[in-house]
């Protein structure tokens, strides 16, 4: 999965918990809670939508990583990709 | 009609869920309600059979109104959502079961707040003339006889009037999203307007220090999928809910001048709506429940809060309400009591600040804890008391 798919993704399940979140308004690099209005909740039921379309655990731990969708793509991006990895045969 | 909040007078039947001669039990869904707050799925009080429904889809009418009739096991036919039962239906009609009790139900069994209903009961001596045929024609259209203008000798419900009265009944009319904001936006300013004229709000707050309650909470979300992890908020509204248990003068109403205690501790979260207003339905019995269970039901409650369909008992029941502005970044929040509740506890924004332990500072994350309360029902020192048993209930997490 490349980066345009991922941040299709990122966008699908963030409109899910803030529908009025356009990619074509959203600034990548500045951060997300400054221009999308989401709570603790909120922001709980993104990394679920996140988790259920791309299998990828996100602990808790992580949040910090994803400030911006720039971050989020990339984090997502290395997840998927060490998992990708231990899942070869013999990794 | 229930009362579902202070701000309201009345709501639109959208429609039935259940139908007469339909078995219910307590809990049930039995209709849909519009209202400001969106279409609210109304729970039956009783277990019984529904024997006949008063009030037609479409039609608006004041808290308070029956909505239907309903035989309960062993009893006569009883009021579904009102206080009070008429002996005798508008039609002159006595229920089917007579039902001397039904006037004298007590007070616990009526829906919260809701005002008995000032029908006047109707006499035998206006017993309404019909035939079977329009009668069993009502039944099947779903028309209440008693709004049925009788055009046969002595005023005589005929056949033709149940369908014609069927042909009126305008389909339920749901207000479009903006009038609903409006709406919403007066309910608020009327229900906060009499918060503040009527009820003498004193207020106190102290600061918390969260960090075992959040060391507890993040180790046990690391070991949960992340389907399963629980947000700091539900341990702030489980705390509050122990504490009320501890000092419950802040767990009830103010009603008719003198304080009612709270049956059972049901929290409403306020919660914020897109596009406006805001909505504080109530998690129910959270004293008893595990974090666990209180979160995945806050899910669902703010998921259908902003979808639009509640139920009435969240909506009735709350015995207090907590608020939880932190998540927008302010210290504190010193919220207006929604009446008849006597209480409303706020949380401001965790964050890390230094705090002095044990002579030396340290950083710790903390958070304002506030309480708006009703001076008529409590004063101040029991106040004290109430926040100083939040402290504590948040000190042990392991036993929330």
């Amino acid at each position: 999965m490349n980066d345009a798919e991922i941040r299709d993704v990122v966008f699908r399940a963030l409109s899910r918990v803030a529908p009025e979140a356009s990619p074509a308004t959203l600034v990548p690099g500045d951060p997300l809670r400054d221009q999308v209005d989401i709570d603790s909740m909120d922001f709980l039921n993104f990394v679920v939508a996140l988790h259920e379309r791309l299998g990828v655990d996100i602990p808790e731990a992580d949040y910090a990583k994803l400030g911006t969708i720039d971050a989020i793509v990339g984090y997502l991006a290395t997840r998927l990709a060490a998992k990708a990895a231990s899942a070869l045969p013999g990794a | 009609m229930p009362l579902l909040g202070a701000d309201m007078e009345a709501g639109t039947l959208v429609e039935w869920l259940k139908h007469p001669g339909d078995q219910v039990r307590r809990g049930d869904v039995i209709a849909v309600v519009d209202t400001q707050k969106g279409a609210i799925e109304i729970e039956v009080y009783e277990d019984g059979v529904i024997e006949r429904t008063l009030v037609e889809p479409g039609e608006k009418v004041p808290v308070g109104t029956v909505l239907a009739m309903i035989r309960g096991a062993g009893a006569g036919a009883e009021a579904a959502s009102a206080a009070s039962v008429p002996a005798t239906d508008a039609t002159g009609r006595p229920p089917v079961v007579p039902s001397p009790s039904a006037e004298a139900r007590p007070p616990a069994e009526k829906p919260a707040g809701g005002p008995p209903p000032s029908r006047a009961s109707g006499t035998e001596a206006v017993r309404r003339r019909t035939t079977p045929v329009a009668r069993r024609a009502a039944a099947e259209l779903h028309v209440d006889m008693a709004r049925v203008t009788g055009t046969g000798p002595e005023g005589a419900v005929t056949l033709d009037d149940v369908e014609r009265a069927a042909k009126d009944a305008q389909p339920a009319e749901v207000p479009q999203a903006a009038d609903r904001s409006a709406a919403m936006r007066a309910a608020i300013a009327a229900a906060m307007a009499r918060s503040k004229r009527e009820i003498p709000h004193f207020y106190l707050s102290t600061t918390i220090d969260l960090s075992r309650a959040l060391a507890w909470l993040s180790a046990q979300n690391a070991e949960r999928p992340v389907t399963e992890r629980v947000l700091p908020f539900v341990l702030l509204v489980k705390a509050v809910a122990r504490a009320l248990v501890e000092v419950p003068a802040f767990n009830g109403f103010w009603i008719d001048g003198a304080f009612r205690p709270g049956e059972g501790v049901h929290v409403g979260c306020a919660i914020a709506l897109r596009g406006g207003g805001l909505v504080a339905p109530a998690l129910h019995d959270v004293p008893g429940k595990s974090p666990t269970t209180l979160m995945a039901e806050l899910r669902d409650l703010v998921s259908r809060a902003r979808s639009g369909s509640l139920r009435s008992s969240e909506l009735a029941d709350p015995t207090i309400t907590v608020t939880n502005l932190g998540d927008m970044g302010v210290e504190s929040t010193f919220g207006v009591i929604y009446p008849p509740q006597v209480a409303i506890v706020g949380f401001g924004r965790i964050a890390e600040r230094p705090w002095v332990v044990e002579g030396a500072v340290a950083v710790r994350p903390l958070v304002t804890a506030t309480l708006s309360a009703d001076h008529r029902a409590a004063d101040g020192h029991r106040g004290g008391l109430l926040l100083a048993a939040i402290d504590r209930a948040l000190l042990t997490p392991e036993a929330l």
